[in-house]
């Protein structure tokens, strides 16, 4: 699911099929603006906020760190 | 105040201030002022003290260049842009024996450091190059149609920005300073502007080369985030600081020789200055908490890559950047036909041309609009004290 949103919203420069998960984002063309498009996106399909304290560049330099936020805010909804 | 700082207090009335009517109508650049902040050692204070350096932290510098910018506008900007690629230098090549070794030679020899970051083609994101970094074995080579190197032909070294490879894509930067022994400038533009005529801000052809070792290990998208943005913003919005404070003085000067004329009476101009040194107050405030809430992050690069840090140091800049205007303005129509006049101690013409830089050098609408992105996931802060 955090490839597909990454797909639509992070411009790549390449296909994210050809990307592991611990491999660098921002070396494959994720900029500080398409960030936020991939935030949007990920609140959006998952239904999370995103708290400022994980508003940061390395929330996102991997899907390997996409997943570990989302799956902790995913956590913390389900303990609220 | 510091011995620093009377330092430069120094090179700014005995030279700086001298020269800066002749700098600004021949829109040349600063020799007499950059000579004597060399002989000063001024241009490698921040570099730490194992190094050769002062160790000088941002606040530091931050009023060095207010106080350059109470003098010429255009040195203090010079000086401020020089202070940035050192700044980089200093946070980001402490670990690298190349960068360490140039960093002694910065302030042995008080190099001159400029900065090639904008290219032709990249509609102004300096966050995105065309050109690349073609390695082979151990070295480099590099060649850039930069649309603005300030002083490029004055600086002693130049730091660039490129695609990291060839196949790179245009966010993946890295930069490097070359040093004026391994490259060649084409000049490609001429620089003849309303103010800060003394920057020489001209579109080169850079082609240059060096060692693989000089490229600065941190990419460049990280160096931008955490050194090059917050630091720009401070020293240019203390630089502007200076500018306004510089108009404010004559405008208290003129209110006060009024007043001295017609004792007893309160001169016209005086609420006005009253007006004036309100809204001067508030930016120096602005420059100040921005540079306190810099130096509280600086320790943490989480902290300095967050969104809320970058929306602060974005607002400093579009904030006294107008600021700016509005105080010089007030400065001149408090002085009236004597601060329109070039020819009078009064005069504020320079200050006001050199402060209408301020909202165009990196675009105001360009800084809000990422603002405005950014705005769109950040939350609230309800909280007064950080």
């Amino acid at each position: 699911m955090i490839r597909d949103v990454i797909r639509e919203g992070g411009g790549l420069a390449v296909d994210i099929a050809t990307l592991g998960d611990g491999d660098d984002l921002y070396a494959a063309g994720l900029t500080s603006h398409a960030t936020v498009n991939l935030m949007l996106g990920l609140e959006e399909k998952f239904d999370i906020e995103f708290p400022d304290r994980l508003l940061r560049r390395r929330t996102f330099e991997s899907i390997e760190a996409i997943s570990a936020a989302v799956t902790e805010l995913l956590d913390e909804k389900v303990a609220a | 105040m510091s011995e620093q700082l009377q330092r430069m207090r120094r090179v700014g009335a005995d030279i700086a201030a001298k020269h800066a009517g002749s700098v600004d109508a021949e829109a040349r650049f600063p020799h007499e002022a950059f000579a004597a902040l060399k002989a000063e050692k001024l241009l490698g204070v921040m570099v730490p003290t194992e190094l050769g350096g002062a160790g000088a932290s941002i606040s530091e510098v931050v009023a060095l260049c207010h106080a350059l910018g109470q003098y010429c506008g255009s040195t203090a900007m010079i000086f401020a842009m020089h202070q940035i690629q050192v700044a980089c230098l200093v946070r980001h090549g402490l670990q690298s024996e190349w960068h360490r070794a140039f960093m002694r030679r910065l302030t042995s020899e008080q190099l001159l450091l400029g900065s090639a970051t904008s290219e032709a083609g990249i509609g102004g994101d300096v966050r995105s190059s065309i050109c690349a970094m073609e390695v082979q074995g151990a070295r480099f080579k590099l060649s850039k149609n930069a649309t603005v190197i300030s002083y490029g032909a004055d600086s002693d070294a130049i730091m660039v920005t490129a695609r990291r490879t060839a196949e790179s894509p245009a966010s993946d930067q890295v930069i490097v300073p070359i040093l004026k022994s391994d490259y060649r400038l084409e000049q490609t533009s001429t620089w003849d502007t309303l103010g800060m005529r003394g920057t020489c801000s001209i579109g080169y052809w850079l082609h240059g080369a060096g060692d693989v070792a000089q490229i600065m290990p941190l990419p460049y998208a990280d160096i931008s985030a955490q050194t090059m943005l917050p630091t720009s913003h401070l020293t240019w919005s203390s630089l502007w600081l200076g500018i306004a404070t510089d108009a404010v003085a004559r405008a208290r000067a003129f209110v006060r020789a009024e007043a001295r004329r017609k004792a007893g009476t309160v001169p016209p101009g005086a609420l006005r200055l009253a007006e004036a040194v309100n809204l001067l107050q508030l930016m120096k405030s602005n420059v100040v908490a921005a540079a306190r809430q810099y130096e509280a992050a600086l320790a943490s690069p989480e902290l300095l890559t967050a969104l809320s840090f970058a929306v602060a140091m974005n607002n400093l800049k579009t904030g006294t950047s107008q600021m700016a205007v509005q105080v010089v303005n007030h400065a001149l129509l408090i002085c009236g036909i004597s601060g329109y006049r070039n020819d009078s101690d009064y005069s504020v013409c320079r200050h006001l041309r050199d402060a209408h830089s301020a909202a165009l050098m990196v675009s105001n609408d360009r800084i809000l609009a990422n603002t405005a992105n950014l705005l769109l996931v950040l939350k609230d802060d309800p909280g007064l004290f950080p």
